[in-house]
């Protein structure tokens, strides 16, 4: 993992500072709303309907367990004890006081954390595949270009008041598990013929109100220039972005207004002068950050896992849980465990302090002191010996956070909606709930396979519906919530945008279009065939059929 | 005297900065003999005004190109860039490109609505000389020129 150097603690340190001076400004009237309010923004500092909210930067969803521990002491000092981690890695806590950010900022940078750019317009905390430097599809290590990257972006003087918030994520999986293809910029790890690394760069892709696939920008982008490359795209897209509506401000829409021709054309231009200038990555500086990432010492363990073996053969939880929540690991005899924040009565990606602690110990006791944070909102332990699954699962089992349901229905990716968000057009968290609620049969959901269903309390799409096999949108219909159902989406190599399948729901009915929608699936399915996979097999005819009825099928 | 910020220190502003719709010169007194021109006046003016005697600076909207100021950019005693609103931050990349790309040397200044809490950013970008929102504390602004002790990546 990277650890802070003097200039990065700086960094840090200096931005606490200047903060706590704003703050107090603010506080004693001589800063305005309008004036702090970016300033806010920018150190990830949300006033919400019933209370500020803070959102802390996980870079590319990596922490360490003294990290996680901080998150967790934050949590119980200065929230109701608990946080919620997001869709882009981030966690967020909903109860802050505002004079206490100050302090809370404070007590990050002591673990070498910070919350800085995780809102405004700005560019905004990158992600990564959750698998990274561990996944067995793996072409390189996305992290040490994260990080890099994550030092440029950090206060990039020039880019600190874009037209509208900036995304950037990396994958270095043969298969996309950051989804690249939803982001201002996406960057797919790629060797190229001669054998050198580099990437492939998407661009204008994102959900929200105008959902958009990112296209190829660039099919190989050669490492040494990739802060050269961004800049150039940075600087195209601050100078011509549209800054007159903010709908329209995305980069997205650039993209589409300049045509992606206009749009290469101007960043091959505008890279041209950079191309080779100061900010080129020598190789020693790639060298150098790859260090930090280099794999662990796997030895020391044996490849005994005679009690796995028995364990998965008596033990039919345990094999059930191994079957969905243990991913395949580069390093043979190891696995790669994601510990489920989706466990039935518990708000998606929220865990309490107590939990945060006890994921920590378990990172440290049986993962190397590691601890990822993925976009599904769920915690990784990135190296687990087969041989401590069967104890780490118990562990785990007995604080909830085993719940295995690693990629399945009950998997929900949900946003905090109505609840907490003064953004959201309609609650979401009790809708996650009541579908937890209605599928809680293990066998049922093991037999109706991958499946992703991912909520968004509005068209924000922080829940990420459009890509959702099933989404769900809340929207509002003369101050009722209603919600929208979609279907296709998908991230991932075959990404796409989910289709709205026709009027809106009440709350109350959403278990029952569910079931309804399985139902269709389960009916219809070829042998083996996943939920998308009969979905794009199909078409939206038979699941609107099922639905709303042969009268409001297709045509309606 | 309007005072500025400029190389870290307060000091009188003895610029005059015409709007876009501002009167011919001649029509109207102009007491300064230094003036900020908006481009396009810049473009057509300079040598009847410097032939009179002034000296010529050039003011920069948001949306304009600093191509047109290259034939003559080392003349260019004074490029101030308008911030509109300082949430608008087109002007940092216009700042870069002329210091970085053009090599410009001489005054480069932020007018409009510049606030304390920026001043360090712009400064990294190049700018040299500040003209605040007239509510601004310019003692305060000259401490945040040092709110940071540490220099971002990009430029350095």
């Amino acid at each position: 993992m990277y650890i802070y150097n003097e200039v990065d603690q700086r960094l840090v340190d200096d931005r606490v500072t200047q903060f706590r001076g704003q703050m107090q400004r603010f506080l004693d009237g001589r800063l305005s709303e309008d004036d702090f309010r970016p300033l806010r923004l920018q150190n990830g500092l949300y006033v919400q309907r019933q209370s500020p909210m803070l959102r802390v930067a996980i870079p590319y969803g990596t922490l360490s367990s003294p990290q996680l521990r901080q998150l967790a002491q934050i949590a119980r000092t200065w929230d109701r004890g608990y946080g919620h981690f997001t869709t882009r890695s981030n966690i967020q806590f909903n109860w802050v006081r505002l004079h206490d950010v100050p302090d809370i900022l404070a007590s990050l940078a002591t673990a070498q954390m910070h919350a800085i750019q995780t809102s405004g317009n700005c560019i905004r905390n990158i992600t990564c595949d959750q698998f990274a430097g561990v996944a067995a599809d793996e072409v390189f290590d996305p992290r040490p270009y994260c990080e890099i990257v994550r030092q440029w972006s950090t206060l990039a003087p020039e880019f600190l008041f874009l037209p509208r918030k900036f995304k950037i994520a990396f994958s270095g999986g043969e298969e996309d598990r950051a989804a690249v293809r939803f982001h201002d910029i996406g960057a797919r790890a790629r060797i190229s013929d001669d054998g050198k690394p580099g990437f492939a760069i998407y661009i204008g892709g994102g959900l929200g109100r105008t959902p958009m696939l990112g296209q190829v920008l660039k099919e190989f982008l050669p490492r040494a220039e990739l802060l050269n490359y961004f800049d150039a795209i940075l600087r195209v897209y601050n100078r011509h972005g549209r800054r007159d509506n903010k709908y329209k401000a995305r980069l997205k829409i650039l993209v589409k207004d300049l045509t992606l021709a206009g749009f290469t054309r101007d960043v091959e231009a505008e890279w041209a002068y950079a191309r080779g200038g100061p900010n080129t990555v020598s190789a020693e500086s790639f060298a150098a950050m790859e260090a930090f990432f280099a794999g662990p010492g796997y030895a020391g363990k044996g490849a005994d896992d005679a009690e796995y073996q028995a364990a998965l053969q008596s033990n039919r939880a345990f094999a059930r849980w191994v079957a969905r929540n243990v991913a395949a690991h580069r390093q043979p005899g190891y696995g790669i465990v994601t510990l489920s924040l989706k466990k039935t009565g518990m708000p998606p990606g929220d865990a309490t302090a107590s939990q945060l602690d006890l994921a920590a110990d378990l990172a440290e006791r049986f993962s190397l002191g590691e601890i990822r944070v993925s976009h599904e909102q769920n915690l990784v332990l990135p190296h687990v010996h087969r041989s401590d699954l069967l104890a780490l699962w118990a562990i785990a089992a007995a604080n909830g956070l085993a719940t295995p349901n690693i990629g399945l229905l009950t998997d929900v990716v949900c946003c905090p909606g109505g609840d907490f968000c003064s953004l959201a057009n309609a609650k979401s968290i009790p809708v996650a709930q009541a579908i937890q609620e209605r599928f809680d049969q293990l066998d049922y959901l093991f037999d109706l396979g991958p499946l992703e269903l991912n909520i968004s309390g509005c068209v924000n799409a922080c829940g990420h519906h459009h890509i959702g096999h099933i989404g769900i949108l809340g929207v509002d219909k003369n101050n009722e919530e209603w919600y929208q159902v979609t279907l296709g989406g998908r991230e991932g190599n075959r990404a796409a945008i989910g289709k709205v399948i026709g009027p809106s729901f009440a709350a109350a009915q959403i278990p029952e279009v569910i079931e309804k929608l399985l139902a269709a699936y389960v009916a219809t399915r070829h042998e083996g065939e996943i939920f998308i996979d009969t979905v794009e097999r199909l078409g939206l005819a038979p699941f609107k059929t099922a639905v709303y009825g042969e009268l409001h099928g297709p045509h309606h | 005297m309007a005072r500025i910020i400029k190389n870290g220190e307060i000091v009188a502003d003895p610029w005059c900065l015409l709007a876009p719709g501002a009167e011919a010169l001649g029509t109207v007194t102009v007491i300064k003999p230094q003036l900020l021109l908006p481009l396009a006046r810049w473009a057509q003016e300079l040598e009847l005004l410097e032939k009179a005697g002034y000296t010529v600076g050039v003011w920069l909207a948001p949306d304009d190109a600093p191509e047109a100021l290259l034939p003559r950019l080392a003349q260019i005693p004074v490029i101030a860039i308008q911030f509109p609103s300082f949430t608008d931050g087109r002007g940092y990349s216009l700042a870069r490109l002329l210091r970085q790309r053009y090599g410009f040397r001489g005054e480069l200044r932020a007018f409009g609505d510049i606030l304390r809490d920026q001043i360090y950013f712009l400064h990294q970008c190049g700018f040299n000389a500040f003209c605040l929102r007239p509510d601004q504390d310019i003692e305060a602004a000259v401490a945040a020129l040092q709110d940071y002790s540490w220099s971002p990546v990009a430029g350095r």
